[in-house]
């Protein structure tokens, strides 16, 4: 009967089967989990106000969000030293996020229920999330203006909101101005200063040169003063308004308004309000720079970093795989030497990433971009201009890393291109090359795709190596800016991978980071499967069209 | 080796009714386009092609007849250099093509292929549209001026009895077409680049009846501007198609005639055996 069953074959599919569910139930599984942790955050979360009074009998009012629960049985809190009111099984605890580090010390408290009087959630609390010491959770009493009380009250909020908008618009305008125009003058500024020197160096300075560039700096520096006088306007324009608030014991504290980002009052919004929000929430976490060592604010340079790392790995990747697997394919002749060179490749793969990091650190940034300054870039010295970790030098070695798989499926793809095709191009009076370029290759291009889709799944997941060569913590700049050549590549970049890293474990702040450690691995993935997404229609696009002979 | 076993087993294996054509011209008296001298070949230690010796007239259809593994596609290949491509392969003698040898060394392969086309047993089409596959040599050879193109494709689908088929879908992918206007398109990329010579591997082989016939009326009308060479497997095609017959058989070339005198009076018995069907 077992035998019988067994010699169907039937328990074959169960276990094939059954494999193929787990790694489904895996994928998702985790997948769901990153989701359900990450994406909670951005939700507006309701405000509570605990009546509170602990062992020692002294009442106080917490305001704050609940963000986490936990269970300790009651001979675990007893020895922990806790006291267990009402002979409870177990103890009941709360974790709040409280804000107002400034005030309090920290942003989180754990909380027991026992000693909660009653709860409550008033309309009137605002949660104030404010550019430096995290959210404040609290009321709002009145706004001033120029040191005078103009709203308080019912009033207060919508002023408040007003001059907030303003103010911002306000901020906007400032960022746009520093960043754009300043850092401009200031670019132009270092590459006038660079090109006196590289004269200097060639001893062509001489007394026009020195006119023409004393020139060009005044020019400059009188835009400056001209940058710098609409700011001083600006950030006194912006310095004008300040709220006064008070926190659950009472206290009141003076907040400028231009260092607030948002105020709302979650307690009064109804479900759309919310889902508006939680949109919005979502939206500057992927389109802001981050604020405060990384665990408040957005991460668009991370994104934008890991995109651009990727892209330029893919154009550095692409050409050398396919040239490199076409003459091991086509060109060399079959035997020892290429039976070594395929084994090399293969186990290239195989190398610890951070082998290749160590690598491109010792031969990339020192050896060859040492070279590169000496020989191209002597004015800046003694600083590096490619000497560094950088954009370049991680896509290279990226590049490196992901070779053996561009190779590999570029390689399995020229195999499988019929001979009859080849022989058919051969006798129209081909060359070997000609119709390597004409037929071979774009047949071939569905599986150099797929090396590729390979190729960008590993290097936008990889950590390691970066860190050696050109991802930091916090970028000032991006890569890619209005500056003239645009794109530059010497500069250090942010990398979500990276900053999953250093958020979760650099972090002085861990509650406040560990939500944004799961948002951020979300949105690596999404970005990895976007690049992957985007790389597969190419593909199936192309296998459409150079789809082979059936026969 | 293996033979095939399909072809019935008749006293003769051929209608000869269709051998009764009118003027035949003796072989000798007509002008030589290929000369095959001397010609051995070796697959790397194991011979393939012994000492063959054979003239090809200029616009007429020659026969490569005989039993699979016999020798007659790898002779056919080496009309244009094909079997250079396959590895270990050595060969002795000489092809002369119009009185050059094309195993010179100074011979280049490239536009020595441009004069001898070839079509292959299955049909090959680039996976491009039609339009893109006739033009393929001549874009090879740099030609791009649009209008040329589009002049000689439709010339070369006229020439291949292709264009009332294709002519308003030019641009869809060749893949779509049947197998045997597929091969027929590949008759017209060969003929686009205009060659002295087309080889033609066995071009029927996996056909229809209809399209086989197609093929052949194609290779009749062909013959007024090329000079062809055709393998097949099938005698009745070669005695319908061909003006003269090579008959081969273990690698050596057994007797090669007027395709009439061939098929009614041969003169060896092992070509009498055959056409017969006593070994198949």
């Amino acid at each position: 009967m077992i035998k019988a069953w067994f010699k169907s074959g039937s328990p074959w599919i169960w276990l094939t089967a059954g494999a193929v569910s787990i790694n489904l139930l895996l994928v998702v599984g985790l997948l769901f989990l990153i989701a359900a942790r990450g994406l909670g955050h951005f939700w507006p979360a309701d405000i509570v106000e605990y009546h509170y009074q602990d062992k020692s009998g002294q009442a106080s009012v917490i305001i704050g969000e609940e963000v986490d629960q936990s269970l300790l049985h009651e001979a675990q809190a007893i020895a922990a030293g806790h006291e267990v009111l009402n002979n409870a099984e177990y103890l009941l605890r709360l974790l709040v996020k409280t804000g107002n580090r400034d005030i309090l010390g920290t942003d989180f408290r754990w909380i027991q229920d026992q000693y909660i009087q009653s709860r409550s959630t008033p309309d009137d609390l605002v949660v104030i999330e404010r550019r430096e010491w995290g959210n404040f959770y609290g009321r709002l009493l009145t706004v001033k203006q120029d040191g005078a009380v103009i709203a308080e009250g019912e009033q207060a909020w919508q002023t408040a909101q007003e001059k907030l908008a303003t103010d911002l618009e306000l901020f906007d305008e400032i960022e746009q101005l520093q960043d754009k125009q300043l850092g401009a003058i200031n670019y132009n500024l270092e590459h006038l200063r660079l090109k006196q020197r590289a004269l200097e160096l060639k001893n062509q300075w001489n007394d026009s040169k020195r006119q023409e560039f004393a020139a060009q700096k005044l020019a400059y520096e009188q835009d400056y003063k001209v940058i710098q006088e609409k700011l001083a306007q600006l950030n006194k324009q912006i310095k004008c308004c300040s709220i006064v608030v008070a926190e659950a014991g009472g206290k009141q504290i003076t907040i400028p308004l231009n260092r607030v980002v948002k105020m709302i009052r979650p307690n009064e919004m109804g479900l759309l309000d919310k889902s508006i929000e939680y949109i919005v929430n979502f939206g500057q976490f992927i389109s802001e720079d981050p604020r405060e060592a990384n665990t408040e604010g957005g991460i668009f340079p991370a994104i934008f970093g890991t995109v651009m790392m990727v892209m330029l790995m893919a154009v550095i990747v692409t050409p050398l795989g396919v040239i490199a697997a076409v003459y091991l394919r086509e060109y060399a002749k079959q035997g020892f030497v290429t039976r070594i060179i395929r084994i090399a490749v293969n186990n290239l793969a195989g190398v610890p990433s951070i082998v290749y990091g160590v690598f491109g650190l010792g031969f990339f940034v020192y050896i060859l971009g040492g070279s590169i300054d000496r020989l191209f870039y002597p004015e800046a010295a003694p600083a590096p201009v490619f000497g560094t970790p950088g954009l370049m030098w991680a896509s290279l070695t990226l590049a490196l890393l992901t070779l053996p798989v561009v190779i590999v499926a570029t390689e399995e793809g020229l195999s499988r291109i019929p001979k009859s095709i080849r022989e058919g191009s051969l006798a129209l009076g081909a060359t070997k090359a000609e119709t390597l370029w004409r037929t071979v290759l774009p047949m071939a291009s569905p599986a150099i795709m797929t090396g590729l889709i390979l190729a960008v799944a590993r290097a936008a997941g990889e950590v390691a190596p970066l860190m050696l060569v050109g991802v930091v913590k916090l970028a000032p700049t991006l890569p890619l800016d209005g500056n003239f050549p645009y794109l530059h590549l010497d500069r250090k970049f942010m990398h979500l991978g990276f900053h999953i890293y250093d958020v979760g474990f650099q972090s002085p702040n861990v509650e406040a980071a560990r939500p944004l450690v799961y948002a951020t691995s979300l949105l690596l993935v999404m970005v990895i499967v976007g690049l992957n997404m985007f790389a597969i229609a190419i593909r199936n696009n192309l296998r459409e069209k150079y789809r082979a002979l059936e026969n | 080796m293996n033979t095939t076993k399909t072809e019935p087993r008749r006293t003769h294996a051929i209608d000869l009714n269709v051998l009764n054509r009118p003027e035949k011209p003796a072989l000798d008296q007509l002008e030589t386009c290929i000369s095959v001298e001397n010609l051995n070949l070796f697959y790397g230690s194991k011979q393939a092609l012994h000492d063959v010796n054979m003239q090809m007239p200029h616009k007429k259809v020659t026969a490569y007849i005989g039993p699979s593994g016999c020798g007659k596609s790898t002779l056919l290949r080496c009309i244009n250099r094909m079997n250079d491509l396959v590895d270990g392969v050595s060969i002795q003698g000489k092809i002369l093509l119009d009185g050059e040898d094309i195993y010179d060394k100074n011979v280049n392969v490239a536009a020595l292929r441009r004069r001898v086309g070839m079509v292959f047993q299955k049909p090959n089409p680039f996976p491009k549209t039609i339009y893109e596959n006739v033009a393929y040599g001549l874009r090879i050879q740099g030609i791009n001026d649009r209008r040329i193109l589009d002049e000689i494709v439709e010339n070369s689908l006229r020439g291949a009895a292709l264009w009332d088929e294709v002519k308003n879908r030019l641009n869809d992918n060749a893949l779509g077409l049947s197998g045997g206007q597929q091969q027929r398109l590949v008759i017209a990329r060969a003929i686009a680049i205009e060659p002295e010579v087309i080889l033609l591997d066995e071009p029927a082989s996996a056909l229809d009846p209809i399209s086989t016939l197609k093929i052949e009326e194609l290779i009749d009308e062909l013959k007024e501007k090329y000079t062809i060479v055709i393998v097949t497997h099938n005698m009745q095609q070669a005695a319908r198609v061909s003006d003269f017959t090579a008959f081969m058989y273990m690698g050596e070339l057994i007797e090669f005639g007027e395709t009439s005198t061939l098929f009614t009076n041969p003169a060896k018995k092992q070509t009498e055996d055959y056409i017969t069907g006593r070994y198949g």
